[in-house]
């Protein structure tokens, strides 16, 4: 009896556990790593060569058919000021989605170095982003998280994928 | 049994609208003194089923409110009444209010009781006329008994004779569910009469063999109890009597009730839009009105004959492809023939099966255009001017999002032709024309466009004002040349109208902007064709289905593109000859008698793997975006294919000269060129 007492604490225990848990997609940009929350990742895909679109910032690398819906493909080097690499076939698109004020899915695609790994986090254990000051644009990081002493930088989806819209809005001013 | 009606609800109000629209156009078209009876059954059966149907969802309001129209159309169709011009009016006028009593419904919101009390009052006027005024008042009262329930005038008690025919069940019709209506107007008891009912042998389970009678009591009148039996009238027998009315309504204090009736669905109307600035109180009715609607436009009613077509291209389909499997299972190089064949059959069943199925969505003009005699009718009269509507073409099909979102336009230009295009009859008289002004509603298919013409015989624009006009409004310099075009063009600016003065119909110089933003967000263009005195015509070029075009893909460096096969003229090899270099960089060449801008592609998308940089290398399109021309500097032409269209804006943004992207045949994106917006692009 006591051992199954034991035994029911402790599945609740794992599931409080559980519950705070959280899963991210991490990926690196060269040395840095990033995380994704798992729930927004769609799939994750190599690159293919992409259909330029004209006259737009030139980390908003064009557009490609996917399943016959048009997928804008951004990459997040560039657009996080870390450089341009020359694409290879290791070179990964994460497909991410988000739901829009409007109800509708929308979706986008990262090129990111390489995936790395699902890691776990417990919501306590992740910090506030810091503040750089105006130096690096920490707009798209929600927080940081430590996972086996590397430092991970979760963004923030919905951000990330409002960039456009909002680049918009400034062109059209 | 209980089955849930709401689930019937829409269809009810697609057929009860639609009836509408047949008691429309039906009253418009009686002719007085001449009277067609059976335009009027036409009518009165409309009429009819909108009362039955209101009547089984229990909308009472509109049951009741129609059941008076029928009277009065019932009178009509006897020939016990004639059909004169105030009667129609009156019942055009109830057909719009039932309009928004079924709209208000529809939203779930409150009707507007007081106008229906208006219109009703009107109606029953009319009804009573001819009779007593004793007649009316009586009549009036009784009706508006059946307004307000909580209103009680006294308890009447009626005793029902029903003896249904023998196959009443078989009609659908449960005797049951009727009871259950009346027992809910007052207090009912029923006795059943056993005797018709035969031996167990003799008993056929789906007859019926009973007959009731039935004693109501309650505050109801003998058009209530007739509206629940209003749909077996004719499968049975009955007999309705009233046995006591111990209220003898005096008149003064039923128009009292009447005045009370009437005085609180204001407070209920303001109190549902208190939110809204008091200033606003009519328009946001209006608004609410308009946005579920939106909502609830999301079916379509398609004739049998298009899904049947479509039936029989799936069935071919399913052979094909089973054959196709088949040969594909064991082939060898002797089959390649057949399989072949195949192919080219699977083809032309795909290009059938979409062309089909594009069809479904395809709508006659006729949903936008019957709604104009109504329009002129109204507004003429209004105006006092004579008017003459022609219609032609109205079987023209065109995509059902073009033609929901064409209405507005067109309603705007024909109200524009009537206030501001047909002079009053007595200037007309002294142009030398007939009194009765023309304007013509045309549709035809031309090429993959659709043109709606809006014609009419009237004054015509006249340049001198309009740009007189534009002058003093600031809109153009004084020193600007314009040609003919562009001078009509003019009317299509923000803020510019040359109305004298301003009248409810038009003139306020809102609207034409309005109205090619419509119709070019549609894809389309919008062209003024004019002669002073002789009138103008309006033509609306729009594409036929918004989904897939036809398109030219084009080359430019290693990039494609796709042109709009309908905006392109031609394409020409220019040589050094024709081009002419303008101060500054701009470029134009000679077509002809005309100078067009050169827009070098590569140019203004940033194409950097071009190959033909000198202008007679490449190829020069010729294309024409709302009336700008101009040539597109491309590098080569690849082939027309037809192009399903995809929004970028659905997970991307809009991109100044796209207007919107395809996936090519080997999985590709391309995008589709924007010509007005390449035009802009090109000038910045």
């Amino acid at each position: 009896m006591a051992e199954k007492a034991e035994n029911i604490e402790a599945e609740l225990t794992e599931e409080k556990e559980l519950e705070n848990l959280v899963q991210f997609l991490s990926f690196t940009l060269g040395d840095e790593e990033y995380g994704v929350d798992i729930l927004r990742v769609q799939e994750i895909r190599s690159w293919e060569p992409v259909s330029r679109i004209p006259n737009v910032p030139s980390y908003e690398k064009g557009v490609v058919n996917l399943r016959g819906a048009i997928v804008p493909i951004i990459d997040l080097r560039e657009r996080f000021g870390l450089g341009h690499v020359e694409y290879s076939p290791l070179t990964v698109v994460v497909v991410l989605q988000t739901l829009t004020e409007l109800g509708q899915t929308r979706t986008m695609g990262v090129v990111v170095d390489s995936v790395s790994d699902v890691i776990d986090v417990d919501k306590k254990t992740i910090q506030d982003a810091p503040n750089f000051g105006t130096k690096v644009s920490t707009e798209f990081i929600n927080g940081l998280a430590s996972v086996k002493d590397r430092m991970v930088m979760l963004l923030d989806v919905e951000k990330l994928l409002k960039i456009d819209t909002l680049d918009d809005e400034d062109e059209n001013i | 049994m209980s089955i849930d009606m709401a689930q019937f609800h829409q269809v009810f109000f697609e057929e009860s609208f639609e009836g509408l629209d047949i008691m429309e156009t039906g009253l418009l078209n009686l002719d007085m003194g001449d009277v067609d009876a059976e335009d009027i059954n036409t009518i009165f059966r409309a009429a009819h089923s909108i009362k039955g149907g209101s009547g089984t969802f229990g909308f009472t309001a509109v049951s009741d409110f129609t059941h008076v129209m029928e009277t009065l159309l019932d009178e009509m169709r006897d020939g016990r009444r004639q059909v004169t011009q105030p009667a129609v009016d009156v019942l055009l006028g109830s057909v719009d209010c039932l309009k928004e009593m079924l709209t208000a419904i529809q939203d779930e919101q409150e009707v507007d009781v007081a106008s229906v009390a208006e219109y009703k009052k009107a109606l029953e006027v009319e009804l009573n006329g001819s009779e007593s005024e004793e007649a009316v008042t009586d009549e009036s009262s009784d009706v508006s008994a059946i307004e307000s329930n909580t209103v009680n005038t006294g308890e009447k008690k009626w005793r029902i004779a029903f003896s249904p025919h023998t196959d009443l069940l078989k009609t659908g019709n449960d005797p049951v569910r009727m009871f259950r209506e009346l027992g809910s107007l007052g207090e009912l008891t029923i006795t059943v009469d056993f005797q018709g009912v035969p031996d167990f042998y003799d008993l056929d389970p789906e007859e019926c063999h009973l007959s009731w009678n039935l004693e109501l009591v309650g505050d109801v009148s003998e058009s209530d109890i007739n509206d629940i039996f209003d749909w077996v009238e004719d499968e049975c027998d009955m007999a309705i009597q009233l046995i006591s009315d111990p209220v003898e309504n005096n008149n003064s204090s039923t128009t009292e009730e009447q005045a009370i009736e009437v005085a609180p669905p204001k407070e209920v109307k303001t109190e549902s839009t208190n939110n809204a600035s008091p200033t606003n109180v009519a328009k946001p009715t209006k608004k609410t009105a308009q946005k579920p609607a939106a909502k609830t436009s999301s079916s379509i009613r398609v004739d049998t004959g298009k899904i049947d077509t479509l039936i029989n291209m799936v069935g071919e389909l399913v052979i094909t492809q089973s054959m196709l499997s088949l040969v594909g299972e064991q082939f060898e190089m002797n089959k390649l023939d057949q399989l072949k064949n195949g192919l080219s059959q699977l083809e032309r069943h795909t290009r059938e099966l979409q062309e089909s199925v594009m069809n479904i969505r395809m709508l006659p003009i006729s949903f936008v255009f019957s709604r104009f005699p109504r329009l002129v009718h109204d507004l003429s009269s209004k105006l006092d001017k004579k008017i003459e509507l022609v219609m032609v073409g109205e079987h023209t099909e065109v995509d059902k999002t073009v033609v929901e979102l064409l209405s507005d336009p067109l309603v705007h230009l024909v109200r524009n032709s009537l206030d501001h295009g047909i002079e009053m009859p007595a200037d007309r008289l002294a142009a030398g024309k007939s009194e009765t002004g023309t304007i013509t509603l045309e549709a035809y298919h031309r090429g993959g466009n659709i043109v709606i013409e809006v014609k009419d015989d009237g004054k015509g624009l006249n340049k001198e004002v309009l740009r007189a006009k534009a002058i003093e409004k600031g809109l153009i310099d004084e020193n600007t040349n314009l040609t003919d075009k562009q001078t009509y063009e003019l009317i299509f600016m923000a803020g510019f109208s040359t109305a004298e003065k301003l009248t409810d119909v038009s003139g306020r110089g809102v609207g034409m902007d309005v109205v090619r933003r419509n119709i070019q967000s549609l894809g389309g263009n919008i062209e003024i064709i004019s002669e002073l005195g002789k009138g103008s015509t309006i033509a609306i070029h729009l594409p036929l289905t918004l989904a897939i075009m036809d398109g030219q893909s084009i080359a430019v460096g290693d990039e494609r593109f796709i042109i709009p096969l309908g905006s392109i003229i031609e394409s020409i090899n220019i040589k050094e000859s024709m081009i002419n270099r303008v101060a500054g960089r701009g470029e134009t060449f000679r077509l002809r008698d005309e100078y067009l801008p050169i827009v070098r592609m590569h140019e203004i998308f940033d194409v950097k793997t071009v190959q033909a940089t000198k202008l007679t290398d490449g190829l020069v399109v010729v294309v024409d975006g709302q009336g700008m021309r101009c040539g597109l500097f491309i590098d080569d032409l690849l082939g027309q294919q037809q192009v399903v269209i995809k929004s970028l804006e659905a997970n991307y943004r809009k991109v100044e000269g796209v207007s919107g992207a395809t996936i090519l045949g080997d999985g590709s994106v391309a995008l589709i060129l924007d010509i007005p917006g390449l035009v802009r692009l090109s000038n910045q």
